[in-house]
């Protein structure tokens, strides 16, 4: 049977006395790419670490493929997992940040093995070869052996997908991706992405390139305060919202 | 003085530039600087014809003692004590560092327990107490506390040698003072190394091992070299438990024929070189762990000391780089 391979319950989550999370209703089914759209501090980029349990949950259930997010439901109860099991579920589940977050100290190529031979336990040349193959589907075959800070914002994020990719995850999340970049480098990553959606890649991204998010994805979620105002298809939640919040927010970026 | 003043001839026949292309750039002359140098060196070699003729230091027994044996078997102690102690140090104190760091309130605790004991009292007092630890626990025994199980245990003086003891009491004040080096080190990293490498699947551990503490060496490496220098010249306290460092055989000596001057002068040789060779690992570690980090090359001392911008020679070396 086809479980969804996101599926939010009621997520809650709260530092302090502020709650950035206020109960987040969402869906993502397999082979969709879901925007997450938002003024900044609505709550999208939290709620995208929760996924991957980067940020603990304080409330409602987070399953990915089926399986709860960071805990195990026992007698009732949600147990947190130790940081064993953690670490594996989160093997399944790549992300790429918004400050690309490349290992400084090791070459364009390192960055895409480290995971797979250290982790996964794939043999050093077998994991060089589809590094190599990574690098030259995000267009950067020649740039392996450079290391990050030679290479320009958009390469090293193109970088960051490729090591993401290494580990065969069957779900990316993009925490804006191209809000860091120089306008004329984010043409480069977004078409990354978009080759990465057309081959059936289950994404989740946080987003302000509203063009990118028409055009790709298959829902769009407009988040405001820690809660879902709108979802629905890109079409729709972008060009007649039914909710002022998001006629306001949309009016602004556009 | 005067080459550097005058101006370089542009060859504007065959460049055909209009003449506000052609104009040389002249960096700022720094005759202070000039000035300040032959000072100085007047200066330097004042005290050094001072100390050469001074009979008081009786350079004579300086040459003796310099390559004696006896000196020699205390610099290879010195030396192996300080690779040994800083080996100890700086392992324990990555542990401990990381221990300190730890979400667990057990490890935080000891681990703030050993900084605050080993770093709170002076180390001479610890070289003492690990030299006569034997006054203390004749015999080292490992059981269950509290009752008369013993399992393994040994006489103290024959474990505790005044090497091990200082070894011991070195390596030990010296984790205390590396753990604090490598937790800053630590804590310099951008938090979101980690959350990258966890979004991969790596575990704590490895993701220290891989990620964290290789990224940390940058800013951990010139204080440890600090500490190495300063552990070189500590290693002389152990003489207090006749551990035959240099600094042990060094005053066996002068107890003995009472040039106590001309002796200290040797060992104080013996250090000098010592800590000059030590410079050498420690600019190939910073080199090696500077990898990837930024593109700009920091100048070696001898280009500080002779390549600054203003005289003639770095002139004629910038505009022939130029060609």
């Amino acid at each position: 049977m086809s479980q969804p391979m996101v599926q939010a319950r009621g997520v809650r989550k709260r530092y302090g006395s502020l709650e950035v999370l206020r109960g987040i209703d969402l869906t993502v089914e397999r082979g969709q790419v879901c925007c997450l759209l938002g003024p900044s501090g609505s709550g999208k980029s939290t709620f995208l670490r929760c996924i991957n349990h980067l940020e603990r949950v304080d409330g409602g259930t987070l399953k990915v493929d089926g399986d709860l997010v960071g805990y195990r439901r026992h007698a009732g109860k949600l147990h947190e997992l130790g940081e064993r099991e953690v670490a594996e579920r989160r093997r399944d589940i790549g992300m790429v940040f918004q400050r690309f977050n490349l290992f400084p100290h090791m070459t364009a190529l390192d960055n895409v093995c480290e995971a797979p031979v250290k982790v996964a336990g794939v043999s050093k040349a077998e994991a060089e070869a589809e590094a190599q193959r990574l690098l030259e589907q995000v267009g950067l075959a020649d740039r392996a052996g450079h290391f990050p800070a030679q290479l320009s914002g958009g390469q090293q994020q193109r970088v960051a997908i490729a090591r993401a990719l290494a580990m065969k995850p069957k779900l990316m999340l993009f925490d804006e991706p191209t809000s860091a970049l120089d306008p004329e480098l984010v043409g480069d990553v977004l078409d990354v992405m978009r080759r990465l959606a057309a081959d059936g890649m289950t994404m989740v991204v946080v987003t302000h390139e509203i063009g990118f998010a028409r055009e790709v994805a298959d829902t769009a979620v407009f988040m405001d305060e820690g809660v879902v105002v709108e979802a629905g298809a890109p079409r729709q939640v972008l060009t007649e919202p039914t909710q002022e919040r998001t006629r306001a927010f949309l009016s602004k970026v556009l | 003085m005067t080459d550097a003043t005058a101006p370089t001839r542009t060859p504007s026949v065959i460049t055909k530039k209009t003449e506000d292309e052609a104009l040389d750039v002249v960096p700022v002359r720094h005759y202070g600087r000039w000035a300040a140098a032959v000072t100085a060196v007047v200066a330097l070699i004042g005290l050094a014809g001072s100390l050469a003729k001074n009979d008081n230091l009786h350079w004579d027994v300086v040459g003796d003692y310099l390559f004696a044996g006896l000196i020699f078997d205390g610099l290879v102690t010195t030396l192996w004590l300080t690779a040994a102690a800083m080996a100890l140090g700086l392992a324990l104190g990555t542990v401990i560092a990381v221990m300190r760091l730890s979400a667990s309130p057990v490890l935080y605790g000891l681990s703030s327990l050993f900084v605050w004991a080993f770093r709170g009292t002076p180390l001479l007092v610890q070289i003492i107490f690990w030299g006569y630890a034997a006054a203390l626990y004749s015999q080292i025994k490992i059981g269950i506390p509290f009752t008369e199980v013993t399992f393994v245990s040994w006489d103290t003086n024959a474990v505790l040698t005044p090497a091990v003891a200082a070894l011991l009491a070195l390596g030990l004040n010296e984790a205390a003072y590396a753990s604090e080096i490598v937790r800053a080190g630590i804590q310099s990293v951008d938090p979101g190394q980690a959350e990258a490498a966890h979004s991969l699947g790596m575990r704590p551990a490895l993701t220290m091992r891989r990620i964290v503490l290789p990224q940390a060496m940058r800013v951990i490496i010139p204080p440890m070299g600090n500490e190495t220098i300063n552990m070189l010249k500590m290693t002389a306290l152990v003489s207090v438990i006749a551990a035959h460092d240099l600094m042990s055989n060094i005053q066996e000596v002068y107890a003995q024929n009472y040039q106590v001057i001309p002796l200290l002068v040797v060992a104080s040789c013996w250090y000098l070189v010592l800590v000059s060779l030590l410079s050498i690992p420690q600019a190939w570690l910073e080199r090696r762990y500077g990898r990837g980090a930024a593109r700009s090359q920091s100048n070696s001392a001898v280009q500080r000391l002779f390549g600054s911008a203003g005289t003639p020679w770095a002139r004629r070396t910038k505009k022939e780089a130029g060609r």
